[in-house]
């Protein structure tokens, strides 16, 4: 199995490489285009946006209110805009109601505030379940909501993209937004999660 | 068009299985090919149902036995040939055999420009909505062999209209075209139990963003 792979990801690797080399030399692309790209959202663009939009939304009552009624507007004051982020819903999860976000049909995700989506986004099991079974998929994740929470899936099946913003952890009352921000987990903000408590963030 | 792509609802999966501290990319090749899709769709010799049609017409079972990186690229070796860019000669020699289509690469320095506007899909409505806030409707029963973003499982389904998000390019006429054809979007609830039958569950609801033209009174 190891050979097998190793063998497959060679073979990608050598196909890529070779359409790379033609497009550059057809002059479609700029190589150094091509690091900006991928630079971008392998070390700027990342959770760590998501985490500091909803810290606020749990430090501010009034910015709380905004994200919810105009999310594009709220998110753009800390410079989140853009690619995949175009028109943007946040939804508040709360003890009644638990958002989880999914695109049954392809990889729809809100760059601008999470970067690029993990594989399991992406993938068969999480695209299949998460409408049918929301509550299978949260076990897989570890998760488990009680009884008489109603969970709420958003299938992006438009430009639309959603950002949920997770219920803030009981004991965090006198919390700066820069400690807030270090219990907002990615999967707390797509809802196969939540946020950390103060005792497992420490 | 019912496609490998359309997942909602499907069984034999198995369970989600998240990798811990995962990174961003897994091999070389993945962000180069990321950076492909990326660098070409700015050229605007395509648009995004056009690239999302050209991954979703890979054979399904090819597909299914693919990672999304491997999809991205097969859909990008796809639309470069069907738009006269490449030849399969050219891509199997891995060089240019003949002269280049007219495109002009983005530059270096023209990236984060691109990656920071905003590329709204909302246009001015052509008519009043047909739909309210509240509204019983139903996804209309369709079988389109090309692009479409109305998923089987909702197909037939009543929900009501929960919000209205403007007037968006139709990814259904857009494709393969230049033709924007906006329709109004409706944020459309469906109770999991009218969807899923016994297997769902009272309570629990699914949200879908459905164009105009996906959507019937009911």
């Amino acid at each position: 199995m190891a050979d097998h792979d190793h063998s497959h990801l060679s073979d990608m690797e050598i196909r890529v490489r070779a359409l790379e080399t033609l497009l550059t030399e057809k002059g479609y692309v700029d190589p150094a285009a091509l690091d900006v790209f991928i630079d971008t959202y392998e070390t700027k663009i990342g959770p760590r946006n998501g985490a500091r939009v909803v810290a606020r939304a749990w430090a501010d009552a009034d910015y709380r209110k905004w994200l919810i009624d105009d999310a594009e507007a709220a998110i753009a004051t800390f410079g989140f805009t853009g690619r995949q982020s175009e028109h943007m819903v946040a939804v508040e999860n709360t003890p009644g109601t638990h958002n989880m976000v999914v695109c049954t049909l392809c990889s729809c995700y809100p760059w601008a505030v999470l970067g690029l989506p993990p594989v399991w986004y992406k993938a068969p099991p999480y695209r299949a379940r998460a409408v049918a079974d929301p509550r299978g998929v949260l076990a897989d994740f570890g998760v488990t909501l009680p009884e008489t929470t109603a969970i709420r899936v958003w299938d992006s099946t438009a430009e639309v993209r959603y950002l949920v913003i997770p219920m803030r952890p009981a004991g965090t009352e006198d919390w700066s937004e820069e400690r807030l921000a270090e219990l907002v987990t990615r999967n707390s903000m797509i809802g196969t999660g939540l946020a950390l408590s103060p005792e497992t963030a420490s | 068009m019912n496609g490998p792509h359309d997942l909602g609802g499907a069984h034999g999966f198995g369970p989600v299985i998240a990798e811990d501290n995962e990174p961003v990319f897994h091999a070389d090749w993945e962000k180069t090919a990321f950076a492909l899709v990326l660098a070409l769709g700015y050229t605007g010799v395509w648009h995004i149902d056009d690239s999302r049609h050209g991954r979703e017409r890979m054979p399904p079972a090819d597909y299914l036995a693919s990672s999304y990186y491997e999809i991205w690229f097969a859909g990008l070796q796809r639309l470069l040939i069907e738009r006269g860019l490449v030849s399969e000669a050219e891509i199997d020699a891995g060089k240019s055999l003949s002269p280049p289509a007219p495109l002009t690469a983005v530059p270096a320095e023209g990236v984060m420009a691109k990656l920071m506007a905003p590329e709204l899909y909302e246009r001015p409505a052509p008519a009043p909505a047909r739909f309210k806030i509240g509204d019983p409707v139903r996804a209309r029963v369709m079988n389109p062999a090309g692009h479409t973003r109305l998923p089987r499982y909702v197909r037939g389904r009543t929900g009501r209209v929960a919000a209205i998000r403007g007037c968006h390019v139709f990814p259904d006429a857009h494709c393969g075209t230049e033709e924007e054809d906006p329709h109004w979007l409706y944020s459309v609830a469906f109770a999991s139990d009218e969807v899923w039958g016994p297997q769902g569950r009272a309570g629990d609801e699914i949200r879908l963003d459905l164009w105009e033209p996906y959507l019937e009174p009911a």
